[in-house]
């Protein structure tokens, strides 16, 4: 018994040291092929379409991942994670990085030893009722019964919003969202509740969406953002400065239509940075000079995936709202490129 | 008939009264629902409401199936074709097909290679499912696992033809030791393999999955109704061995062996399945370097075959349990070994007696491979709850998946029922 503690205790000190002394941004490109963790399946985020090809909006940070190391989106190899097997996939080497709709939260990032790279969701908790009930506003629900996913943070930031409005609720436990939106149709419950992304995703599968309204009240923070292991800063910085090459792109105006205008050279010395015409900026990272124009060219810049995979002209039809850029009074925003 | 009396009769008929229709209530449709639909009162009012409930779940669900959309490219389109009426929406099974059967990642070029070891598994299985075709076709079942392994993963030959060498070479030995010696045999015949896989092993050159014939298929690209068919079938063949094994080893009379094969049936017994599956495939992976994991597929399977290992152990030490004792003092008195007093008299009876039992495992075992499911594996289930119902043009389409799973999920558990009860049947030798 103490032997194998002993051997079980080198094993994963050996592996710690492998994964400490091998970069993994030398491993992917020795390999050839990313391996990114994505959800099994969300409307919108990540989904295999009827080809097998993956697709979403997180499917895009990683195929720009892929791009800026080695110089073609389709060098990725998706592993699907379910809530459950997510971080052991990451912390067992098994995948490069995830991004997989994840909260940043304080444990996850210092206790279970992830390091998260940056934001590309801002969620939160929010409410939907049908039009008929007449509410307006989630300080009106006194007495309602809500539809809730049981062990989740939903469950207690529900708890905790009903109490300190001084106004009570009846839960409907339920399972998960497919189970939800059966209960919710069919009127077992006055009011779901997740987050306000599954809430449009789920809207926009109904006969009639137009009878069912998502209300104002935020009740949670839910930043959501891809992750790498800890340890390895620059395999950290790769994916951070990729996702900020896109938040940039937007911001400075970049997009997949005229990238092939601006990487001839601009006027602008920041375009020409993010674009690998002037600096030496991919020869920080480890990678060739055209990283941050691979990265665009892979599927636009934040706002092009944005738009093609949850923006409102999709079934799903989310409103930029915290997700637009700061200039436009939303929480996107990037260090500069210098 | 002509006597003495014959003019004290008053009238004879002569002839026989022409036979007349039973009684309308007697006979016919009308006498069977008289006898089985409306016995008593009480059967009477519960056959009503029997007919009523039919007649509700028929009229709503009818309507439904008929008026099914099968042609739309999503559940959008299908909402306008059928424009308020009601009507299932059967285009995504259309759509899907594919994926709901191979996975979304098997290579759509490749289809005709499960398909084949499909039909090829339906040769392989006949002789061991009926005793009666001719026991020459057992050579192609014990082929049966190389092929299929080739055809469904591809890639280079030699692995499937070194693993059968191995096989082959270890049979030999033991059919040459094992007579006089049965640990020689079996344990000599082990290593014999092992070093034969080794060296074949080695040989194989580097890459050279990567111009075979068959391209090569990772088992991550796995998935649909096929794995459920592959780990099914795979852990059931594998249990039924593994599981006679360990109910005789638990009845032995050797200390170590009954105590390994005891705490081997108690502990997995004492686990949830879905407890040694996480193991599998998350905790192993803490366990190798990223590079050298054992293949995830295998994995499952090893799990899956202990878990069904130690119920089937189980089931068949109720048999063993319930011979008779006279079974095994005759098989002593008549001077047989144990292994031939196992084999000859002690096997086939409790065998038989625990088909039942053996039957309701594997059609368990069989519903229990959706569980992969949960470690991202997308068999049948994990393809419609993930991907299927994740995509845009799909999402909130329940009732058709679902339902469709649940067809081909009975259609074979049906079956297996039905084997077996022909089975019991065929064995019932009427003591």
């Amino acid at each position: 018994m103490k032997k194998s503690v002993i051997f079980g205790a080198l094993t994963v000190a050996g592996l710690a040291a492998g994964a400490a002394a091998a970069g993994t941004l030398d491993d992917v490109k020795a390999r050839g092929k990313l391996n990114c963790g994505v959800t099994t399946g969300l409307v919108g985020f990540a989904a295999p379409d009827a080809n097998g090809e993956w697709d979403g909006f997180d499917v895009g940070v990683c195929r720009a991942v892929a791009a800026a190391v080695l110089g073609d989106p389709k060098a990725v190899e998706f592993v699907p994670t379910t809530g459950k097997t997510r971080f052991t996939a990451l912390a067992s080497g098994e995948i490069d990085m995830l991004a997989r709709n994840t909260t940043w939260t304080f444990s996850r990032d210092v206790d279970l030893k992830f390091t998260f790279v940056g934001v590309n969701y801002y969620d939160g908790q929010g409410f939907m009722v049908p039009k008929e009930l007449g509410v307006s506003s989630a300080k009106e629900l006194d007495g309602a019964t809500v539809c809730i996913q049981t062990g989740t943070t939903t469950e207690l930031n529900l708890a905790d919003f009903f109490r300190s409005n001084n106004i009570s609720y009846e839960p409907v436990p339920i399972e998960t969202n497919a189970e939800a939106q059966q209960q919710y149709l069919a009127g077992a419950c006055d009011v779901y509740t997740t987050d306000a992304s599954g809430l449009a995703a789920t809207r926009a599968t109904f006969e009639d969406p137009s009878a069912h309204v998502l209300l104002p009240e935020i009740i949670s923070k839910e930043p959501l953002g891809p992750l790498v292991r800890h340890g390895d800063d620059n395999w950290g910085d790769v994916v951070r400065w990729t996702l900020n090459a896109l938040i940039t792109a937007e911001e400075l105006g970049v997009t997949s239509a005229n990238i092939g205008e601006m990487a001839a050279g601009t006027n602008n010395p920041e375009v020409n940075r993010l674009l690998g015409t002037e600096g030496t900026l991919g020869e920080m990272l480890g990678l060739s000079a055209d990283w941050g124009k691979n990265a665009l060219m892979a599927g636009g810049n934040y706002g092009e995936l944005f738009e093609g995979n949850i923006g409102e002209s999709t079934p799903i039809g989310l409103a930029r709202g915290l997700n637009a850029q700061w200039t436009d009074g939303g929480l996107i925003y990037s260090p500069p490129f210098r | 008939m002509a006597g003495p009396d014959k003019n004290s009769i008053a009238f004879v008929a002569t002839e026989v009264i022409p036979e007349s229709p039973p009684p309308a209530r007697e006979t016919g449709i009308v006498k069977w629902g008289r006898e089985n639909l409306f016995s008593s009162i009480p059967n009477g009012i519960l056959t009503l409401v029997s007919l009523w409930l039919i007649y509700v779940i028929l009229s709503s669900t009818l309507p439904w199936i008929l008026n099914g959309v099968w042609t739309t490219s999503s559940l959008a389109e299908c909402r306008e074709v059928l424009a308020g009426k009601t009507g299932a929406c059967f285009s995504v099974l259309t759509e899907r097909w594919n994926q709901l059967l191979y996975g979304f990642k098997y290579p759509t070029d490749a289809y005709w290679r499960p398909n084949l070891a499909f039909v090829l598994m339906l040769v392989a299985i006949a002789p061991v499912l009926f005793f009666d075709l001719p026991r020459k076709m057992l050579v192609f079942t014990a082929l049966y696992p190389f092929v299929a392994f080739w055809l469904i993963w591809g890639g280079t030959i030699m692995a499937p033809v070194v693993a059968l060498l191995g096989f082959v070479i270890a049979g030999a030995f033991f059919q040459k030791f094992g007579r006089s010696n049965f640990a020689l045999g079996f344990f000599g015949g082990a290593v014999i393999a092992l070093i034969v896989w080794s060296i074949g092993g080695a040989l194989i050159p580097e890459g050279a999955s990567e111009n075979a014939v068959l391209s090569a298929v990772p088992s991550r690209d796995l998935g649909g109704f096929m794995l459920n068919m592959m780990l099914g079938l795979t852990c059931v063949s594998l249990s039924i061995p593994l599981g006679i094994a360990l109910a005789l080893g638990r009845q032995s009379n050797m200390p170590l062996i009954k105590g390994i094969c005891v705490v081997f049936i108690e502990f997995v017994r004492g686990v949830p399945l879905i407890t040694l599956l996480f193991v599998a495939s998350v905790m192993l992976s803490y366990f190798f370097p990223p590079e050298s994991t054992v293949d995830l597929f295998l994995r499952v399977v090893i799990m899956i075959t202990m878990f069904s290992a130690a119920y089937i152990a189980e089931v068949i030490r109720g048999g063993l349990a319930a011979l008779p004792k006279g079974q095994y003092e005759a098989a002593d008195s008549l001077g047989l070994d144990y292994a031939q007093a196992m084999r000859l008299i002690i096997l086939p009876q409790a065998l038989k007696i625990s088909i039942p039992g053996i039957v309701n495992v594997a059609v368990g075992l069989f519903k229990d491979t959706t569980l992969v499911s949960v470690i991202s594996m997308f068999d049948l289930v994990g393809m419609i709850r993930g991907p299927i119902l994740a995509s845009t043009e799909w999402n909130g389409v329940y009732w058709e998946l679902l339902g469709f799973a649940a067809l081909l999920f009975f259609v074979v558990c049906y079956s297996i029922s039905q084997y077996s009860q022909w089975l019991e049947r065929k064995l019932h030798k009427g003591h």
